[in-house]
């Protein structure tokens, strides 16, 4: 149990609540599921409930719901141009529902889905899926031009080309580990420093002296940590709005 | 405590693989990853994960896209829109505040320009009567200079007569204590050569 406690990688472990195996998959209803409900449970109510009224002069909540909107409508506005802005309500989705998952990830004992690699993978290919239909269903085989710069003298263009579409296959893996390396990282962080002052505080008096210390990093560790989540959700939103852009305007 | 190297790497091309349904044969140690393995590489969780994320993003979406958006969309069209009307109405407001301003300055050049012709009417009438007054005056006193130089003339005239009868007498008294006689018209003659 105290062991338990100590370890860094236990907050990680998935947990059966509701068994569901279908046809030799196991479907169950995690604590992973639970936090992702409840993380799109909350983003739901905030914003249905900030903007219910609906009010020219907008109240605290709504302001923030409006602000939200607006960062993210701007974001995609200055990556793709107007033409990015039907993709609008699944970039909003896709940052609202990192953003919350993130922050929720804070709360001690609370999971954290974003940070399992198949999660902000299947959100990375999901954004990569949708560049790459949207491309060929806009612009059919001239989406290619994507990988082929105008104004590269033909003697490099081999490389260039291979340059390019090694880029492109590497974004999904980039845009995924990034957000996982993110929050795995902090989370153990955070985890090794806090099981620090148990480990120290159990020691006696001169451990609780020493644990002070190690509470600290942990009170520092906290902020980044809080800073990583919004951030992270940002640069997840702003690189699906670039990938998208690319999607919209192949050739560059 | 780890995950192994080639624990990863199964698991990660499984991933890349697109998706729930390659690892069919990935019933393993499910309790052996819990103990050990390390969780987020642990494909046994992949399916529950991906469906549970499915279903909670594209409701999430979905409610984003029928509900939230337009209703945020509502809510800043409504906003931008009163602000242009408010914004036009200011300008209309300010327009005729404006022409009321004009009107007002124009009607206070008027009402001055009406005021220094007033003036300027008086200060002649006044000046022009001034004149007259002047001119009445200095004519009565020529008038009165000529009459009162006449009378000194007149005046002087006499005493001139009477100087001549004067000077015979006198010269005629002088002479008589001084030789005894006079001859009366030997002295009007001398009066006169000294005349």
């Amino acid at each position: 149990m105290a062991a338990d406690k100590v370890d860094p990688i236990h907050q990680f472990h998935i947990n059966t609540i509701v068994d569901i195996p279908v046809g030799g998959y196991d479907f169950s209803f995690t604590n992973s599921s639970l936090f992702m409900v409840v993380a799109v449970l909350l983003a739901a109510t905030f914003l249905y409930f900030s903007t219910a009224k609906g009010a020219l002069v907008p109240s605290r909540a709504q302001s923030m719901a409006e602000l939200t909107y607006e960062f993210v409508a701007s974001m995609l506005r200055d990556a793709a141009g107007n033409q990015g802005m039907k993709f609008f309500p699944f970039v909003f989705t896709l940052f609202m529902f990192v953003l919350t998952a993130n922050l929720l990830g804070l709360f001690p004992y609370f999971f954290t889905t974003t940070s399992h690699i198949i999660i902000t993978f299947a959100l990375a290919m999901l954004v990569i899926g949708i560049v790459i239909i949207y491309g060929f269903a806009k612009h059919g085989l001239r989406f290619l031009k994507l990988f082929v710069p105008s104004g590269v003298p033909l003697v490099l263009m081999p490389l260039v080309v291979a340059i390019e579409v090694v880029s492109f296959v590497s974004r999904p893996v980039s845009l995924s580990v990034r957000l996982f390396a993110n929050m795995l990282a902090g989370h153990i962080t955070l985890k090794v420093f806090a099981g620090f002052v148990v480990s120290l505080g159990a020691m006696g008096a001169a451990g609780m002296a020493g644990a002070v210390l190690p509470l600290a990093m942990a009170v520092a560790l906290s902020a980044l940590e809080l800073l990583v989540a919004v951030l992270q959700a940002y640069v997840f939103a702003v690189l699906t709005c670039m990938y998208l852009n690319d999607a919209i305007h192949p050739s560059h | 405590m780890f995950v192994t190297p080639a624990y990863g790497q199964e698991a990660a091309p499984e991933a890349e693989g697109a998706g729930s349904d390659v690892h069919a044969g990935t019933e393993v140690p499910h309790d052996a990853a819990h103990e050990g393995g390390f969780p987020p590489f642990d494909p046994a969780t992949f399916p529950s994960q991906l469906l549970w994320l499915a279903i909670t993003f594209g409701l999430f979406y979905l409610f984003m896209k029928r509900v939230i958006v337009p209703r945020m969309q509502g809510i800043l069209e409504t906003r931008s829109g009163r602000i242009a009307a408010d914004l036009d109405q200011a300008a209309k407001l300010k327009e005729e505040a404006d022409a009321a301003i004009a009107a007002y300055e124009q009607a206070l050049a008027e009402a001055r320009a009406n005021a220094n012709a007033i003036g300027q009417k008086a200060r002649d009438e006044a000046k022009a009567e001034a004149e007259a007054a002047r001119k009445e005056v200095e004519a009565g006193l020529e008038k009165k200079l000529a009459e009162a130089e006449e009378r000194i003339a007149a005046i002087k005239a006499s005493a001139m007569q009477d100087v001549g009868a004067i000077a015979e007498t006198t010269a005629q008294a002088i002479l008589e204590r001084l030789v005894g006689k006079a001859d009366k018209t030997a002295v009007a003659h001398a009066v006169k050569a000294a005349r």
